[in-house]
């Protein structure tokens, strides 16, 4: 038993002829496990090519990524990845996709966890894949991954093309999973906002490095959203962001040692924490290590 | 059974939701000792948000000794809190008053602050 779900040092993935473009280069983050990890950052930050490493679908190019204390290959039945186009056979029914699920991982397939997210989603088992809608899509997809009872679940992109409504009952069926199984979920996306309340870890991807990583609560409290008077000064803390309209000041800061001075200080939402970092590409990058969580 | 209502732009946090919703279930006495709150599993499959989160409320109900974790069979209320169940004699007199304040063309918020300022004079420093 590990308390690490992935663990990754100087992680480097180049592309393209004699590896010229770098995808990532030296991504380090420990994600103890049992998290619930939001990986974020722009299109073309590097985050399908992170979770695609920690897949083992990929090598990297440099450095390491280790996924329940071993290499992502010789634990690839404890790990399950949905890649972001869903691939699935578009000519089997749902039913047997789920017969593949099983027949592909003996021993450890659960069919009544498979069936049960199958049939939250109304959907009928002899229906064939291709004519399903996109979230019905998504649905079997997640059934196939979670079926296979993984201890590690990694989701490129789950919930884009979703509905509103689709989008909740699958965040709900992913944190149901967590809840009774322990299973550590990593999941991107670019729409934040879908991510509060769900996620309670987060890396933050940006230029291919990770810039943010740790538990989401202490990565928020280690920032303070200020506004204040344009010519306000705030050395010595660590300012993230600034934006000034007129005479008023507003900035992303990591504060060192107490406020001084007129400023009106608030705890940033995700929301703000990560918009900043993505408009201040070169704010340093944070690291805050999980505390070794007590057992619930 | 209770049923939690997540609001994730009311700025409280979402723990203290499912607290500050499982009091006024006791206070209403929809919820009643010995009643099984609703699992984590089930909180979440509804409401999508983080397991912990529910566990995080769970215990601090149970800090203040309002329920208590079982293991293997779930949270159960202990105790309710205060004495106006939701067919209390004192709801009707409540709701009587309400009407009549209606009728005298009070708004909404004139009632509210009426009924702030005559609970602000008589629970003065009863903060809980």
């Amino acid at each position: 038993m590990t308390d690490t779900a992935i663990e990754a040092a100087g992680l480097a993935k180049a592309f393209g002829r004699r590896g010229r473009r770098r995808a990532l280069d030296g991504c380090a983050f420990r994600l103890p496990a049992g998290r619930v990890c939001a990986v974020v950052g722009p299109n073309g930050a590097g985050k399908s090519t992170l979770l695609a490493l920690a897949a083992g679908l990929l090598a990297p190019t440099e450095g390491t990524v280790r996924v329940l204390g071993a290499h992502p290959a010789e634990v690839r039945e404890r790990l399950a990845y949905v890649a972001q186009d869903k691939p699935l056979h578009p000519q089997l029914t749902v039913a047997a996709t789920l017969r593949l699920g099983a027949e592909l991982n003996p021993g450890r397939w659960d069919p009544a966890v498979a069936a049960r997210i199958v049939a939250e989603g109304d959907l009928d088992p002899r229906t064939r894949i291709r004519s399903l809608s996109g979230g019905q899509r998504t649905r079997v997809a997640l059934a196939l991954a979670l079926g296979k009872r993984p201890e590690v679940l990694l989701l490129d992109e789950p919930m884009a093309d979703l509905d509103p409504l689709a989008r909740h009952q699958l965040m709900g069926t992913l944190m149901a999973d967590a809840a009774e199984h322990g299973t550590t979920i990593v999941m991107s996306s670019h729409v934040v906002a879908e991510l509060e309340g769900s996620c309670d870890f987060l890396l933050l991807v940006g230029g291919g490095r990770v810039r943010l990583s740790g538990p989401l609560d202490d990565l928020l409290a280690a920032h303070t959203l200020v506004t204040g008077p344009a010519d306000g000064d705030l050395t010595p803390h660590t300012v993230v962001e600034t934006r000034s309209t007129g005479r008023q000041l507003t900035a992303l800061i990591r504060p060192r040692g107490p406020l001084a001075g007129a400023w009106q200080s608030a705890e940033p939402s995700l929301e703000e924490l990560v918009l900043a970092h993505l408009r201040a590409p070169e704010a340093p990058a944070l690291h805050l290590n999980a505390p070794v969580e007590a057992a619930v | 059974m209770v049923e939690y209502r997540i609001d994730r732009r009311s700025g409280v946090a979402t723990y203290l939701q499912i607290v500050q919703q499982t009091k006024q279930a006791l206070r209403l006495g929809l919820l009643r000792p010995g009643d099984k709150l609703p699992t984590a599993r089930e909180v979440v499959a509804a409401t999508a948000i983080n397991p912990n989160t529910v566990l995080k409320a769970y215990r601090e109900l149970e800090r203040e000794g309002l329920v208590e974790a079982r293991r293997g069979l779930g949270t159960f209320v202990r105790r309710a809190l205060g004495a106006a169940p939701a067919d209390s004699p004192l709801r009707a007199e409540l709701e009587q008053w309400a009407e009549r304040a209606r009728a005298a063309g009070l708004e909404r918020d004139d009632v509210a602050a009426l009924f702030t300022s005559v609970l602000d004079k008589h629970f003065k420093g009863d903060q809980e």
